[in-house]
Order: C-alpha cells, then structure tokens, then sequence
C-alpha cells in the first residue's frame, strides 16, 4: 500500500542524512523524499512516499518521531489532502510533430517553458499518475531529458500540519528560538592560536 | 598515594599538584552492604514532561567566557562531579581548563576505555558519564562505547574536539567526520558551530541523553568554539521542538493494565533495563507483591527484582532458566516493563507466549508492537504508570499457577556437575556469590562466563549488574568495572570476565593502578572464546576454526601494571583465593584457570520456541543427588 508521509524537521544539516539512514538501517524502502523550506526558516518539510503495509508504516512513523531533531510526524492514513509532483521534460519534436506535442500538452495543463530548434521543454504539475500518464504520451516522440521533484502533499481543509497544531503547545510557551549561527565561522586562525594546538 | 583503610570520602578533592592530578578518593574498604541507591526525582510539569531548562530570554552570564571555561562551569552545573578522556591537539584547550576544573578526571589509555567507564558509570549511578576527548581518532575510538550505550539506552556525553570551523571539510590534519560517523548510534550529535550556541547545546545534550528513552549524545567542539569568547549576551535556553517524551501513562491504558492483572490467572511479569533506567524498582516489587505475580528479568534487567523473592523466576531466555521461559510459554498475561522483546529473550517469534495477552509499558512508543504484538499498549515511565497501577490491583491467590510455578523450579533448577578435576566455571561463580552474599556491583565481558554470572549470581541489589547486552562488546567488563568504581568508591566492584574478553582491553589495568581504582577482575579462564566455541560445537560439528586462545600469564601481566596479580589452578584453593581477592585494598586480578568443555544451559537454539530449550544437565536437576549448595538453598525458600 502507498503512504504519504509528512514530516516536519529542525532545518539543520545532517537531518537529512539522519532520516534517509534510518530508512536504510532498518531496511524501509522509500519510493520518493522530497524535502523543502516551509512558511517557518527554522523547520523544513520532508515529504516521504513509502510502500508498505500497516505494520511498517507504524514503525516507520514511530521511528521517525523518535529523531530528536524530527519535529512532527503525521500520515495521510485518513485525511483528504492535496498531492502535486512536478516535471520538466524535454522532448524531441521532429519535423510536423511539434503541433501533435503541443495538443498534448494542453490536454494535461502543461506548460511550454523553452523552445528549441526541435525540442520543447514542457512543464506540468499534478498527481504522480497524470505525470506518468503525460510521460508515457511524450515517449514515442523522444524524450531527451526528464527531472521531476517528487511529491509534495498538504492536509485540505483547516487542518495542518506545522508546528502550532503541535498538542502539546503549551510546553512550547515562551520557548525561544536560538538566533542561527550562520553557518560556520571562517575566520582564518590568529599565529598565536595556531601554536596553542599541536599537530597530534 | 592513597592511604588505604581510610573510610570513603564523598568529596572527591581534585589536586593539581601534578600534572595527572590524583584524587585519594578510592579507598578499598569493603562494604557488606551496596548502599541504598538514591532516586531522584526528575522535575516535570504539569503535564509530566520534564521542564527544559531556565526561562528564555538572553543571558549575559557568559559573557567574557571563553568556549572551554563554559564547558567547565556548565558540567559542574549539570552536577557533574567525575569525567573521564584523553587529551590531543582540538582539544587541548578543554583540557586547559580542565587544570583548574573542580572535576575529578580519570586520565584513561584508549578513548574506548573512557567511553566504557562513562557507560558503567552510568549504569552504576544513574547520573549521566561524561567523557572527553580529541577529534579524530579520539574521537573515534569513542564509537563502540557509543554504539554500546545506545544499545542499551545509557545516557553519556561525549565531547569530542574537532578541528578549527574554517577548516572543516579540508582534510585537516585529524580531521574525521564524526558526527556523520556517529549519528546512527547516537541519540543526538552535535557539532556547535559558533561558542554562542554552545551553552544552548550543552543544555540540550544534557537533557536529551537523561530523559526520555536515554541515550548517548555527542558534542563536536572546533578548536575555535572552545577558545574564542562570548561577546554579547546569548540565550541558552534548549531549543526541542520535536522533542516529547511521554512521561506520565495514559490513565485509560494504566487502568486496562491492572483489570487484566486482576482478571489474569496465569500472569507473568517481565521487567527489562527500562525499570532500572527508571529507578522503578520499589514499584515493581510492590506490585509483584500486591498483585501476587511471579516476576521474571532480562540480563539487563537484573537486579530490580530481589531474586530471594520467592516470587522471583530469575532470567528469562535464550540462556534463561528454564522455570522462567516456561512460565512466560504457558502465562495468560505477560506484562513487560522497560523491556524491549529482544530476539533473545524471545526466541521464535511465532511462537512466543502463544496464550498470552500482553500489556507493554515502555517509554519509546516505537519499542511497543515492534517485535510482538502489543494488546495493552502503556506509554509512559515506568515508575509514574506503576505507580498508577499498583492503585487498582487486587491480590489474587493464583494457587495452581504459582504450584506449577515451583515444580518446574524444583525440577529445573541452574545447576551444573562438579565431575572434571578442573574448576568448573560455574563454580566460581557461586565462589564469588558466596563470599559477597550478591552484594557487590558486577561488570561482564561477553560470552559464557557472563551467562553464567547472570545465572548464579543471586542478583538483589538495582544497578548491580553492569554488562553489554545489546551490543554484546568484549572488552567492556574493565573498564565499564572502573566506571562503576569511580561512581561508587566505598563499594565492592567485580569484574567477571572472560580470558578473551579480558584481553581485547587489559590496557586500563594502568589506569586502575595510577589512581588506585580498587576494582577486582576475576578471569574466568577457559582459554577459549568459550561461547564460540559452544556454538561450533552444537552446529559447526566441533570444528573450532580460529577460537583457541593462547594466553599470557594474567597475573603477571597485572603485576607488571602495578596491579595485584593471583592464580587459582586448584578446587581447593577456590575459596581462599575469592576471598583473598575480596580483602585485598587496592585493585586486583585473578587468573581462575577453569574447564573449558563447558557448555551453558539451559540454551534455546536459534528459530526455536523458547519452551523447546536444550536443558542439558538443567534438565536432570530432579534426580542428581548432585545438586549445588546454591540451588538446594534456594529450593529451600521455595517450600
Ligand atoms: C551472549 C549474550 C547472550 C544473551 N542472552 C540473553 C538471555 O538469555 N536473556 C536476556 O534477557 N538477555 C540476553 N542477552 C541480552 C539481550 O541481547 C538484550 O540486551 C536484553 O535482553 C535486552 O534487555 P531489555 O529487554 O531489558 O531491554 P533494554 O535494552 O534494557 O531496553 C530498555 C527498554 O526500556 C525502555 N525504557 C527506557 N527508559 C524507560 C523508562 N524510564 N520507563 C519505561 N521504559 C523505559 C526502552 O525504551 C527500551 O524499550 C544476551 C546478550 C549477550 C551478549
Ligand atoms: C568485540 C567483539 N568481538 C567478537 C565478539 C563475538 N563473541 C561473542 S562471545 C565471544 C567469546 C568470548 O570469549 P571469552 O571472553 O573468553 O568468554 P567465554 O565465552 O570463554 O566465557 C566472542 C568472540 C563480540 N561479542 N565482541
Ligand atoms: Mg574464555
């Protein structure tokens, strides 16, 4: 079974690396995991695509939640939400076929973002199966080249999921935010700071 | 040098005299009685959840501070009183301010003996080990005691130099990726960036590795964090957000807990390392007590049930005894506290505990329903939800159950048979029980020899049994032993070891020797890596590639450390030689020469149910006349 999976993380380095090990040590298989800045530049979003079933998914939620620096673990099990993958394709059109790719791409809502002397970049966005639809449809044509972001996903309605909808909040009153150090200091060291550690 | 027979000091007076300052802290007076261990209550708010830190808001207490003089004064802040490490190049300046420092540091021999002692230290005294090292290799040879502690849940903190920020990701001289390297063993990794985050991570490091599920937490600090000075006022309130433990059970759960305990006719009780790293050992006597339920524990469990209890059923199993998995087979109602269903206390999944419903009280949602199904599900500390549920449990009678109980204790009690001319490992273990009637603290190697200490000794005091579970880490009995001491200097610490594992790690025998750390190593000497050698024989057709150990002469090599070294070759040497190690002051190893065709039973193979253990010699418990002492004792409260 697919599951959507939305995770809130500190937006620090080694989250990352932190949650795609977890997935590897203890043999989970992603299908996507897109991560991305969020309305708060302290936290990020991840968003995870797993096949599995029930059981997995539990522990898989469970052992993210565990990650002190994930902030908030939720699956869209029984929530109506939103879903979007996006793409950009590059493909051939030869001689007389560029109006038959161009029909295609407005059937699925596509967009035309660069023209070259015989090839057109299309964007689309959408639900990861109108894309794999859409890309089926270009292949007899050449694709020349095709990236995609993966999912993203969002809770419909008044529902979020952000660290205010967090229920225990409370604890969280008046909980400053540390001012990020921006990033490391490269100040070149002073001679007298160089002889105060000795190679070894 | 340390006076000897002077009684324990609880100050630890830190001279800097030297340059390897020595404390005469460690006086080798023996207790007869491991001190009643303190709990300290952790401060929760109302909602249970511990209270992080000070009030927010900036703080010009760091003011003028360099990196390192933080470090120094936030230790002592978070009550550290004892640290142990190795200094190098990153940080040196650490160890600057570590001179002058009212912290009793225990200059070790290898970052990995640190490591060890910070972890048996913790084990010992429930307060988190600090350790402190440099980058680089320092800083990796710190990763088995990191991986060890994160198997087994213990809190240590591991700061660690690193090199200067600016050259990070250069290849720098002693430069390692260590936080990359450690974060899967590691409840959380640090590297601080900038001195004006330090007092926030620190804070945080502490708090993370002590509550909750604890765990070990690293800190790289760059050469320039700990040298440069704070400026301006920072704040160094933790920044958690993800970060929640559930303290306090669900009371709905606590609730359905103790209906199934009332309504259970065959209930047992399982009682994991979570129960001790709870302190929750007066509850679960107290509910053991009340309800009336026969109590089993894992390795890591023992001690947090008095095994004199009549109720006790000792270990569980795949080296458990047999009364125990059998109880656990054939019980109604498991109720696991702070245990983690590991697959050797399980053995076959399938067929574990077929008729049982199962509570689980455990403070990391993702250990309940992991390995085994979970009908009772209790989130929480284990205290806190005992507490709660000791409140609605009745004493119920259960007279077949506790019958059956006591016929499988009689005929399936840990025994062994005095039959070859050489000392039967088991036997001096019972030796050793005997002399310290259980009541002294124990630290394991890995392999029989510590199966066999979890076996006969009879385990009563919390906090009492240092050994690597999860991870299974020889070379952890020194100096795990040595943390152990230096947490409670006036009290008995023994190292029961095996030759191989004794041996991966004698190095800190040097350490033990400078500050008089008064530990005593008791080798159980079969000259193999026994517990291989088990195995190759029951499935590898005793073809014993590569475990035959030529050993040096134990005693002499202690000897050439500057500790006591002894021998026992003899059965009637046994006991005079136990208690020689025993009364002897300083620090002490014995050379036990034992039999080596030795196998431990009971044994539940792997993929098998755990009532389809082999018995071995266990198993002829009701007709052998040759019942050990120990056993026939025990049958004798049993009655
Ligand atoms: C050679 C060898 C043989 C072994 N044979 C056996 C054997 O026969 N029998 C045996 O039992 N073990 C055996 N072990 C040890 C085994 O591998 C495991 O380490 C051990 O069984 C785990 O113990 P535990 O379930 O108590 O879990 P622990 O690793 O101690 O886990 C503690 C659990 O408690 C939870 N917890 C932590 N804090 C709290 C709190 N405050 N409140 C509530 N819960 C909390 C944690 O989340 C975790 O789930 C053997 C090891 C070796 C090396
Ligand atoms: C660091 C490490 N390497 C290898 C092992 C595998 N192993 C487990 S028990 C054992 C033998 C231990 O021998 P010894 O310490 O003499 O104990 P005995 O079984 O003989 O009592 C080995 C090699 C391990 N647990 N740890
Ligand atoms: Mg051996």
């Amino acid at each position: 079974m697919r599951h959507v999976i939305s995770a809130l993380v500190m937006n620090e380095p080694g989250v990352l690396a932190h949650v795609a090990g977890m997935f590897s040590a203890r043999g989970f298989n992603i299908d996507s995991l897109v991560v991305g800045r969020t309305e708060d530049p302290a936290l990020s979003r991840m968003t995870i695509i797993v096949n599995a079933d029930e059981r997995i998914l539990e522990q898989v939620r469970k052992q993210l939640t565990k990650i002190v620096t994930v902030v908030r673990v939720r699956d869209y099990k029984d929530l109506p939400f939103v879903e979007r993958d996006l793409a950009l394709i590059k493909v051939a059109t030869p001689p007389g076929k560029r109006t038959e790719v161009l029909e295609l791409v407005n059937i699925f809502r596509g967009r035309v973002v660069d023209v070259g002397p015989s090839t057109l970049m299309v964007e689309i966005s959408g639900e990861e199966e109108k894309i794999d639809a859409f890309v089926e449809q270009l292949r007899p044509y050449g694709i020349k080249e095709l990236a995609r972001t993966g999912v993203i996903a969002m809770p419909r309605g008044n529902s979020t999921i952000s660290l205010s909808d967090d229920d225990t909040g409370s604890r969280r009153e008046g909980l400053a935010r540390p001012q990020r150090s921006s990033g490391l200091d490269k100040r070149e060291p002073t001679q007298a700071e160089l002889e105060a550690t000795p190679p070894g | 040098m340390t006076t000897l027979n002077t009684p324990p000091t609880g100050a630890r007076a830190n001279t800097p005299a030297g340059h390897s300052p020595k404390p005469e802290t460690f006086t080798a007076v023996r207790t007869d009685q491991v001190a009643d261990l303190q709990v300290i209550d952790k401060k929760v708010d109302a909602n249970g959840l511990p209270i992080l830190g000070a009030t927010p808001g900036l703080s010009s207490r760091y003011v003028g501070m360099s990196g390192s003089q933080i470090l120094m004064k936030m230790l002592a802040e978070h009550g550290v009183t004892d640290a142990f490490g190795y200094p190098g190049g990153a940080i040196l300046p650490t160890f600057d301010a570590l001179y002058d420092a009212n912290i009793n540091f225990v200059l070790v021999r290898h970052e990995q003996g640190a490591g060890h002692m910070a972890d048996g230290y913790a084990r010992a005294t429930g307060k988190p080990g600090v350790v402190i090292v440099t980058s680089g290799p320092g800083a990796t040879n710190t990763v088995t005691p990191l991986a060890t502690a994160y198997m087994d849940s213990i809190p240590i903190i591991v700061f660690s130099g690193q090199v200067r920020t600016y050259l990070i990701g250069n290849d720098a001289f002693q430069e390692a990726d260590v936080t990359g390297i450690v974060r899967p063993v590691t409840k959380r990794a640090y590297l601080v960036k900038s001195v004006k985050d330090l007092p926030r991570i620190i804070n945080e490091a502490f708090i993370v590795a002590t509550t909750g599920r604890p765990g070990p937490v690293l800190v790289d600090l760059p050469v320039d964090v700990t040298t440069n000075k704070i400026e301006e006022p920072v704040d160094d309130t933790p920044y958690l957000p993800g970060y929640k433990p559930r303290v306090l059970g669900h009371s709905k759960m606590t609730r359905a807990a103790a209906d199934a305990i009332n309504a259970s006719r065959r209930p047992v009780l399982y009682v994991g390392g979570g129960a001790v790293l709870a302190n929750a050992w007066k509850e679960v006597r107290e509910l053991a007590d009340k309800a009336n339920l026969p109590c089993t524990t894992t390795l890591l469990g023992l001690g947090a049930f008095d095994e004199r209890n009549p109720r006790s059923l000792h270990m569980l199993g795949m080296h458990g005894s047999a009364y125990a998995n059998y109880a656990v087979q054939e019980s109604d109602l498991l109720i696991a506290v702070g245990a983690r269903f590991d697959d050797r206390v399980t053995g076959n999944l399938k067929f574990f505990a077929p008729k049982a419903k199962i509570i689980h009280i455990d403070i990391d949602p993702s250990s309940i329903s992991k390995n085994v199904k979970v009908d009772v599900p209790v989130v929480g500390d284990a205290r806190l939800c005992l507490q709660d549920i000791i409140q609605h449990v009745q004493h119920v009678e259960r007279k077949e159950w506790f019958a059956q109980i006591d016929a499988w204790k009689k005929k399936f009690p840990f025994i062994y048979r005095d039959d070859t001319a050489n000392i039967k490992p088991q036997a001096i273990i019972e030796a050793i029980n005997k002399a310290t009637e259980g009541k002294a603290i124990f630290a394991t190697g890995v392999g029989q020899h510590q199966m066999w200490a979890a076996q006969f000794i009879r385990w009563s005091q919390p906090r009492s049994m240092i050994s690597s579970g999860g991870l299974g880490t020889m070379g952890y009995g020194v100096p795990a032993a040595i943390g152990a001491q230096v947490g409670r200097p006036g009290e008995l610490v023994i190292d029961i070891d095996g030759d191989a594992s004794f041996i991966m790690f004698p190095q800190e025998l040097a350490t033990a020797a400078e500050y008089n750390i008064p530990v005593k190593i008791a080798i159980i000497n079969n000259n193999f890596q026994g517990m291989v050698k088990q195995w190759q024989e029951l499935f590898y057709k005793g073809r014993l590639s590569y475990t035959k150990m030529t050993n040096p002469d134990f005693a002499k090599l202690a000897e050439g450390f500057g500790v006591k070294g002894l021998r026992c070759e003899r059965k009637e040497d046994l006991h005079r030689i136990v208690d020689e190690m025993i009364a002897h002051p300083g620090p002490c190893v014995v050379d036990f020469l034992c039999e080596k065709d030795e196998h431990v039973y009971p044994m539940v193979a792997s993929g098998k149910a755990l009532h389809e253990m082999e018995l071995g010699v266990v198993g002829q418990g009701a007709q052998e006349p040759t019942l050990h002492p120990n056993a026939a004792r025990e049958l004798g409260t049993l009655a």
